[in-house]
């Protein structure tokens, strides 16, 4: 492992008003709150009828936004704002795989999914994933854009990959969850479904998949090296060495130095069980995460059990799980929640929100003690970020 | 030669239907358009140089395969947001 110093910087609780950047089949949103969050308003769409995985917010200036789009007749982009949405500029060099040579088969972007703002002590660089699963940095706030060859061109990433796959919006190969250690701006964490969890210790030069003890029951092993699916992995800043994952086959925590994956979704309802999409940090408290079940049995209908939409919340690392479904529809409510669009503010106490695909947008006040719906009758929703003025 | 810009791609033209394009090629043609209108072209031809799946390119009225095609002053290229379903 790198030198590092050993304290990440401190979480100090926001006051602000919330605006959550939604990003939905149809365009992008944004939906701002009072200081209180009890009263909501709906600015957008951006970018209308084009597909937007994801929108962020850059921490390190609070003015710039990168948003990750394509149309369904045209090829993927992203489009920069450094004045929070107000007007917004097409990057110059979108991420894009080198052009074969000739006789051989390249690679094409197909959709730009996932955004990432790099290391505090880096302004202006991002990384992106891409499906079909690939890395790529800007160096300059997102104008330009450079595939990370440590990844993209590694001998091995097709073999970690099983394979090039075809590819859908939104649902192929994706390379996604990346994640910056805040002591190390060249110690990275990504995922790919599939693929798994790999980490590099020098900036994406070097590359290895770091998933023991995580399942993989759609392949022949069941615990293989690489090719397990993580639906999203998260690094809480305020314990680096911790991650979490909600996998296609499970809830699991990982505290390095260690190697071996613990799957705390074991400690999950059995009714329930701990397939999902999305994982929620809570801002402060690296003990304290959110998933958001769905059915993974049969033919994977991914719904909420039941029709019972919940969220779960552990505050004891994964130990413990509690159901989180006050407010919510006591029934039939057939809704999912990608792996994108669930996340908390950074108030105390926390909000809890998540973007349903049937377009609505609900708030779990108290850190999930109590669920409203903020906004409905929006498109699809791929993505929720929390941001404070 | 003048060259017909399907609604998907007017962002680019400033709402533009039909733009000027110089060039002896389709490549050379869509590289003008890009000089003129940056970004446009990544929009529409992937980074291998294939037309984008829901794209279609008429030179003189047949389907274009590639951007590889030579092209006279007189010929009319028309890009199109192919019929996709629903």
């Amino acid at each position: 492992m790198p030198q590092r110093s050993s304290k990440a910087r401190n979480g100090r609780p926001a006051a602000g008003p919330v605006t959550l950047l939604i990003g939905t089949r149809k365009g992008g949103f944004l939906l701002k709150s009072d200081r209180a969050r009890r009263r909501w308003t709906p600015a957008g769409p951006h970018f209308l009828g084009q597909i937007v995985n994801h929108v962020v917010l850059d921490p390190r200036d609070g003015k710039t936004l990168l948003c990750a789009a394509r149309a369904g007749h045209l090829g993927p982009t992203v489009f920069r704002s450094t004045d929070r949405g107000r007007t917004w500029k097409e990057a110059q060099r979108p991420p894009a795989f080198p052009k074969a040579v000739e006789g051989e088969k390249g690679l094409a972007v197909e959709h730009v999914f996932w955004l990432s703002p790099g290391h505090a002590s880096e302004p202006g660089v991002w990384y992106a994933g891409v499906s079909p699963p690939g890395l790529f940095r800007s160096e300059d706030g997102g104008v330009t854009w450079e595939g990370v060859a440590g990844f993209n061109a590694n001998p091995l990433r097709k073999t970690w990959l099983l394979g090039e796959q075809e590819q859908t919006t939104p649902d192929g190969a994706i390379l996604h969850s990346i994640n910056v250690d805040p002591r190390d701006s060249r110690h990275l964490y990504i995922a790919t479904s599939p693929g798994g969890t790999f980490e590099s210790l020098d900036r994406g030069v070097g590359w290895r998949p770091l998933n023991r003890g995580v399942a993989a029951d759609f392949l022949p092993e069941k615990n293989p090296e690489y090719g397990q699916d993580v639906h999203c992995l998260r690094l809480p800043p305020l314990a680096p060495d911790r991650l979490y994952q909600q996998n296609h086959c499970g809830i699991y925590r990982l505290d390095r130095p260690g190697e071996t994956w613990e799957r705390i979704g074991k400690a999950m309802p059995k009714k329930i069980g701990d397939i999902g999409f999305p994982m929620v940090l809570h801002p402060r408290d690296p003990d304290t995460v959110w998933v958001f079940p769905m059915d993974g049995g049969t033919v994977w209908p991914r719904v909420s059990p039941g029709g019972k939409p919940a969220a779960y919340v552990s505050r004891d690392a994964g130990r413990s799980w509690k159901r989180q479904d006050r407010g919510l529809p006591r029934s039939q409510g057939w809704f999912t929640v990608k792996r994108q669009a669930m996340c908390a503010d950074a108030r105390d106490p926390a909000s809890v929100y998540f973007g349903t695909t049937g377009g609505e947008v609900w708030m779990g006040a108290r850190e999930g003690a109590q669920w409203s719906c903020i906004a409905r009758h929006l498109p699809e929703i791929y993505s929720v970020e929390a941001v404070t003025a | 030669m003048n060259v017909a810009i399907p609604s998907q791609l007017r962002d680019y033209t400033g709402g533009s239907a039909q733009v000027e394009a110089r060039g002896a090629t389709l490549a050379e043609i869509l590289a003008d358009l890009d000089r003129r209108y940056p970004g446009i072209r990544f929009r529409m031809i992937d980074e291998q140089d294939a037309i984008r799946r829901h794209i279609r390119i008429f030179v003189n009225g047949e389907q274009a395969r590639g951007i590889g095609a030579a092209l006279a002053a007189a010929d009319e290229v028309i890009i199109v947001g192919a019929l996709s379903g629903g």
